[in-house]
């Protein structure tokens, strides 16, 4: 009974600190910029397939990690530089096209680099389970969480202590401003693109050992992240986190207690709950219309 | 300006005389075929842009709606032997509903929210379709019976052509109608400056839900029509993609144009055919489709086509 609802337990923290660091990928974006981007989730599928690739060209993992998370940063500082900034004065409605015409492309671009079978990544450091009171914790588990949390921790640094940090945090505040006092606000632009990127390039590379990586993995990943950036509140990296892992709870429980059958539609119905009673999410701020 | 050059008058016209001509140039059921498709994506693109293009929201679920549509009409009138128009009203309705709950509080939000809420929408309906299995026969989907109208029942290329051209075509003048009526007037100014259409006294809420409402439930006609004409539905109907593809479809042809809608529907439906060699690069042209127009030719099609023609002959 107990070992059952910790096993939910540890599954739904694992996945939720997946879905965070992706939905915290979709808060620096828009924070740095008011763009959805929803081509997050093919950051997250760059990663995964990308570091398969590279370990079967023979690069050791810790390389081939790193280099994935490189390749993918490119990614996304090529998309802001071709796609993002030649629209830069467009609509919302269509950023929101650009970005998932991006996705598409890129999905496209993986099918044919790579192909459309899954694949797997080992884990960092076997696959032998931790007993822990009746309940089974895969060592790659105690990875995303330890991951997530050192990411948290590296990213409150960078945006508290160093300049470029406070630099892009200035810019989400008032882009104006932020140019006023001589702060490159297009540079910042393309740095938290990059930043995404590797974000989402993390967060595919540390769930691949877990669930299968193949080139739609990003779809789910990317909505799912994007629910918990949501809930959690637009824009704010800490409540992406906390939003991430309320889902990923929610959604361990309802496939082990109600129906494994609509696991994934529970993140989609915990948005439109929020969207209807919470539509600054748990600790976003409030939007006011400026004239 | 002569009433034959106005879009309500002539483009009417101009497409009715395309409509009932391009019959004169199909060799086979497979030409029909492409055609029939893309008058159906036509339909709900219509819809669809009209709120897009006139209210500047974005709906990334209206393949959700068509998939209701279209499943209403399969299992009612298969499981509950419904009549196929009784079956095809009850689904409309029911998406209109369905639609006017969740529109109604979200459309109060701004820019994005309707495009996740719809996103969710539309994804929850996927699942469902692929899960109830009692009721729609889950991922294998379900035939559907002919549509059988006061005991004639619809069959043949031709019959079915003509019965979308004639939904296509009203639509097409709805809409029209729509765009140059007071409403479409509150529209515009809606998607110019919502606030300051508010202050003059224009209920922006009310306008975004009654065309979001009619654009739902296009889609779910258009779904049904579907659903008879192809005699099987599959969850495949509703998924993410087909959304996004409708979304292609609207932004290709050229956002607020009604024809700009009809003419990327066709497009989109025509070129998958041409390019089924090609299937691999599908979906990179796809993206490449989206990301090129919105950057080179913000516009669309259609408009950006009408702006060069204008500009030749002054």
């Amino acid at each position: 009974m107990f070992a059952d609802f910790l096993q939910f337990l540890i599954s739904g923290i694992t996945v939720g600190a997946i879905y965070g660091l992706v939905g915290l990928g979709f808060s620096v974006i828009y924070n740095a910029s008011n763009v959805i981007n929803f081509a997050q989730g093919e950051f997250v599928m760059i990663g995964g397939m990308a570091s398969v690739s590279f370990l079967s060209m023979g690069i050791p993992m810790p390389l081939a990690i790193v280099l994935a998370v490189v390749v993918t940063t490119f990614v996304g500082f090529a998309l802001e530089i071709f796609a993002i900034e030649p629209a830069r004065h467009n609509s919302v409605v269509s950023l929101i096209i650009i970005t998932i015409g991006a996705s598409i492309f890129l999905r496209g671009l993986a099918q044919i680099i790579w192909d459309r079978n899954y694949h797997n990544l080992p884990a960092f450091s076997g696959d032998d389970p931790i007993k822990l009171w009746g309940a089974a914790l895969q060592p790659q588990s105690l990875w995303v969480m330890g991951g997530a949390g050192i990411i948290v921790l590296l990213l409150w640094l960078f945006f508290n202590h160093s300049i470029l940090g406070k630099a892009i945090l200035a810019t989400s505040f008032n882009p104006l401003a932020a140019e006023l006092v001589g702060i490159d606000t297009r540079r910042i632009l393309q740095i938290s693109f990059a930043l995404s990127a590797a974000l989402g390039a993390i967060a595919g590379i540390l769930v691949a050992p877990i669930a299968l990586t193949y080139t739609n993995v990003g779809v789910m990943l990317g909505l799912k992240g994007f629910c918990a950036a949501i809930v959690g509140g637009l824009g704010n990296p800490m409540g992406a986190i906390a939003g991430g892992l309320a889902v990923g709870i929610a959604e361990a429980f309802t496939a082990g207690y109600i129906s494994s059958a609509y696991k994934d539609a529970v993140a989609f119905v915990i948005i439109i709950l929020v969207l209807l009673f919470l539509p600054s999410g748990l600790f976003g701020r409030k939007e006011i219309d400026k004239v | 300006m002569m009433p034959l050059l106005k879009p309500r008058t002539g483009g009417l016209l101009s497409l009715m005389v395309i409509l009932v001509v391009l019959p004169l140039f199909f060799r086979n059921a497979y030409h029909y075929d492409v055609a029939i498709q893309s008058g159906l994506n036509a339909i709900v693109c219509v819809g669809l842009n009209l709120l897009i293009g006139y209210t500047g929201q974005i709906s990334l679920g209206h393949a959700g709606f068509f998939a209701l549509g279209a499943y209403a009409s399969a299992v009612l009138t298969d499981r509950y032997e419904f009549a196929a128009v009784g079956a095809m009203i009850i689904g409309a309705v029911a998406v209109g509903c369905l639609s006017y709950l969740i529109a109604r509080p979200i459309l109060k939000l701004k820019g994005h929210y309707l495009a996740m809420a719809t996103l969710g929408l539309g994804i929850i309906i996927s699942i469902i379709l692929n899960q109830e299995e009692e009721l729609t026969g889950g991922p294998d989907g379900m035939p559907v019976s002919s549509f059988s109208f006061f005991g004639w029942d619809i069959s043949g290329n031709l019959t079915w052509y003509g019965i979308v051209a004639l939904v296509l075509l009203f639509t097409v003048w709805l809409a029209l109608n729509l765009v140059d009526s007071p409403v479409g007037r509150a529209l515009r100014a809606v998607h110019g400056s919502e606030l300051a259409a508010s202050t003059m006294g224009v209920d922006t809420q009310r306008y975004k839900v009654l065309i979001f409402v009619f654009s739902a439930v296009l889609a779910s006609i258009a779904g049904s029509i579907f659903a008879h004409y192809s005699g099987f539905v599959s969850p495949a109907e509703g998924e993410f993609f087909r959304s996004i593809e409708f979304v292609t479809m609207v932004v290709l042809g050229g956002m607020a144009s009604i024809f700009g809608a009809v003419v990327g529907a066709a497009i989109l439906t025509i070129l998958p055919q041409l390019l089924a060699s090609f299937h691999d690069y599908e979906m990179m042209v796809h993206g490449a489709v989206l990301m090129g127009v919105m950057i080179f030719m913000r516009r669309g099609l259609v408009p950006t086509l009408v702006h060069f023609i204008r500009g030749l002959r002054k």
